[in-house]
């Protein structure tokens, strides 16, 4: 459509006005200097952090680059795709893709019900103190993980508050962190801790754009409140839950600071993200291993991401 | 991108309490739903368990050691002391991690607003050649997942010479493309007849970018302030692969690291403490200015 107009535009003036035709050209090469003198600082940064090292990132997986061989870099192998073939008979690899495939599908649908219960209420439910309570309920996102983490770990420590609070009522904690089917809803709660927040203000600013009218002929119908929220809400806001439920997904789907600062990946690996296995080998000074596995990484974000512009770009 | 909200609707105090209001005022049919009460015991059930942790930082960071070994569990320091902070800053060397932090910050600040502005700017305000392409840019900037890149990150600032230093930490943050999308989305909102204006007086580009633009892009830079300063202050992967020694730790890498000290394990007030000096800056900074914070992550749904 765009295009139709900008090639129409220069061809009806190209007859009657040759000067400012010219004068239009050397206006638009300047323009064109100028604003890629604007965007430098930004470019620079992002050329030299973003494009060489994702490109670099693919190169390194494809050779056995090491710790060691950073200071000569010529020295390495190409070893084509036997990191990726490595990775995928690595039992390790696999189960830390399952434990990531874990935090996605139980960690995203728990962000967005929380954060969806707490919008509808915040935006129709209640009167008062909706400033107060979104201030409370969005303070998680913006506090430091780190000592998060570490609150998390002494409430969940087998002499801990949480524990503590069992024993009053009669039950023995266990050592949540410690127990390899306990310590991942640990570090699940810890990821909706954080991110509901965020779920909780975008759903608050689309029901901004859901219209009170509707609302109200239903409800003269004789809609309750539930079919009303199934039959008119939800429908409508199927935008903002795709762009929800694809951020969230992206966000999981890296998910590295609370299983890091938690277990680091334990006990027994039941908490290694795909995220954190690309630490560890970097740990280990296998770069060329640990850049494949982030490369898969960039791969299932890419996919996500494309499926969000491709949702999206109807309302742009 | 219709994601980023406009800098005047994103607000959304103003519409919602004007809403609240008109249905206060008038029994509508939307009075039909379940129980006010009980939603305000729900809601103040999570916020009491939102807040949870907070609390309890506060309350044990104000714990001595003996107090903490004594009774574990207690929710309330038998005895107020100040003490945890004092050896903090004292001999843990977090005075210096503080420095770190406060600089790493002000780089990341400084580096966006000039970055995020001059190219918000050019992609709002200018056609020219290579403007999808420059777009690209900004998206890939978005999509490209941290965890991705950071082994060639780390290949390429040690060939910048930079590992360990504070600038190796600062750099990659500079110029966030979150940064940049507020400010293109600012800049679409001024109008053109302005900065037409100028350029019929005669005036520069770049003086219409300082002169013109600049000073009505008051809010849209407090948001790039407020988003910067909160991605630079809780960063923790970065620091924590670039610096090396505890001289170039930030807040959180200093922390992590005490925390792993095996003599630090059981010095729970000690911890606690530490946690406080990490997320008290940023939760004062978000009470007051909360709108900036809601405003720059409803913008893209990003941190």
């Amino acid at each position: 459509m765009t295009t139709t107009v900008s090639q129409t535009g220069p061809q009806g003036t190209a007859v009657s006005a040759r000067p400012s035709r010219r004068a239009k050209r050397t206006g638009a090469h300047r323009r064109t200097l100028v604003a890629w003198l604007f965007l430098l600082p930004f470019l620079a940064v992002f050329v030299v952090y973003t494009a060489i090292p994702t490109v670099a990132a693919l190169g390194f997986s494809l050779t056995d680059l090491r710790g060691t061989d950073l200071r000569n870099p010529f020295a390495v192998e190409f070893v084509a795709l036997s990191n990726y073939a490595w990775l995928f008979s690595d039992g390790r690899f696999v189960r830390d893709l399952g434990n990531t495939a874990i935090f996605v599908l139980v960690g995203v649908p728990l962000t967005m019900l929380l954060g969806f219960a707490l919008a509808l209420a915040l935006d129709a439910g209640v009167r008062r103190l909706r400033g107060v309570f979104r201030t409370i309920f969005f303070a998680p996102v913006v506090t430091n993980v780190v000592a998060v983490a570490l609150i998390w770990q002494y409430a969940f420590n087998r002499n801990g508050t949480v524990n503590e609070v069992l024993s009053n009522i009669g039950f023995a904690g266990p050592n949540w962190l410690g127990d390899p089917n306990l310590a991942m809803p640990v570090v699940i709660l810890l990821g909706v801790w954080r991110n509901f927040g965020i779920a909780m203000v975008l759903f608050l600013a689309g029901l901004q754009g859901v219209p009170e009218d509707v609302h109200e002929a239903a409800a003269l119908d004789g809609a309750g409140w539930w079919r009303r929220l199934w039959h008119i809400t939800t429908p409508l806001l199927v935008p903002t839950i795709l762009l929800v439920s694809v951020l969230l997904t992206v966000f999981y789907l890296q998910v590295f600071d609370e299983p890091y600062l938690l277990t680091d990946g334990g006990p027994l690996g039941s908490t290694e993200s795909v995220a954190l296995y690309t630490y560890h080998q970097f740990g280990f000074g296998q770069f060329g291993l640990s850049s494949a596995a982030s490369f898969v990484i960039l791969v299932l974000v890419a996919v996500v991401s494309i499926i969000q512009f491709r949702l999206l770009r109807p309302r742009a | 991108m219709t994601v980023v909200a406009s800098p005047e609707v994103a607000d959304q105090d103003v519409p919602a309490e004007k809403g609240a209001a008109e249905r206060g005022s008038r029994p509508g049919p939307r009075t039909v739903r379940p129980s006010e009460a009980l939603l305000y015991a729900a809601l103040v059930i999570v916020a009491c368990l939102t807040l949870l942790p907070f609390g309890w930082v506060a309350s044990g960071s104000l714990r001595s050691l003996a107090d903490i070994r004594a009774d574990p569990g207690a929710w309330l320091p038998s005895e107020v002391t100040f003490d945890n902070f004092v050896r903090l800053f004292a001999t843990e060397g977090f005075s210096a991690y503080l420095v770190n932090s406060i600089v790493v910050a002000a780089l990341v600040v400084g580096g966006n607003i000039v970055a995020a502005s001059a190219a918000g700017y050019a992609l709002a305000k200018f056609d020219f050649a290579g403007k999808r392409l420059a777009f690209g840019a900004v998206m890939a900037a978005l999509m490209v997942p941290y965890t991705a890149t950071f082994v060639p990150q780390f290949v390429v600032t040690m060939n910048l010479g930079l590992v360990d230093t504070l600038t190796g930490i600062a750099l990659p943050a500079m110029a966030l493309p979150i940064s940049i999308f507020i400010m293109r989305q600012y800049a679409s909102a001024v109008p053109d007849e302005l900065l037409e204006a100028a350029r019929i007086d005669g005036a520069g580009e770049l003086r219409i970018f300082f002169r013109i633009f600049l000073p009505l892009a008051g809010p849209a830079l407090a948001t790039v302030t407020i988003m910067s300063f909160l991605a630079a202050w809780n960063n923790f992967i970065w620091p924590l692969v670039v610096a090396q020694s505890t001289s170039t730790y930030t807040l959180p890498v200093g922390l992590a690291a005490t925390s792993n000290a095996a003599n630090n394990v059981t010095d729970y007030g000690l911890m606690l403490a530490g946690a406080i000096v990490v997320m008290l800056p940023v939760l004062v900074l978000f009470l007051f200015l909360q709108r900036y914070f809601v405003q720059g992550v409803a913008a893209t749904g990003l941190k």
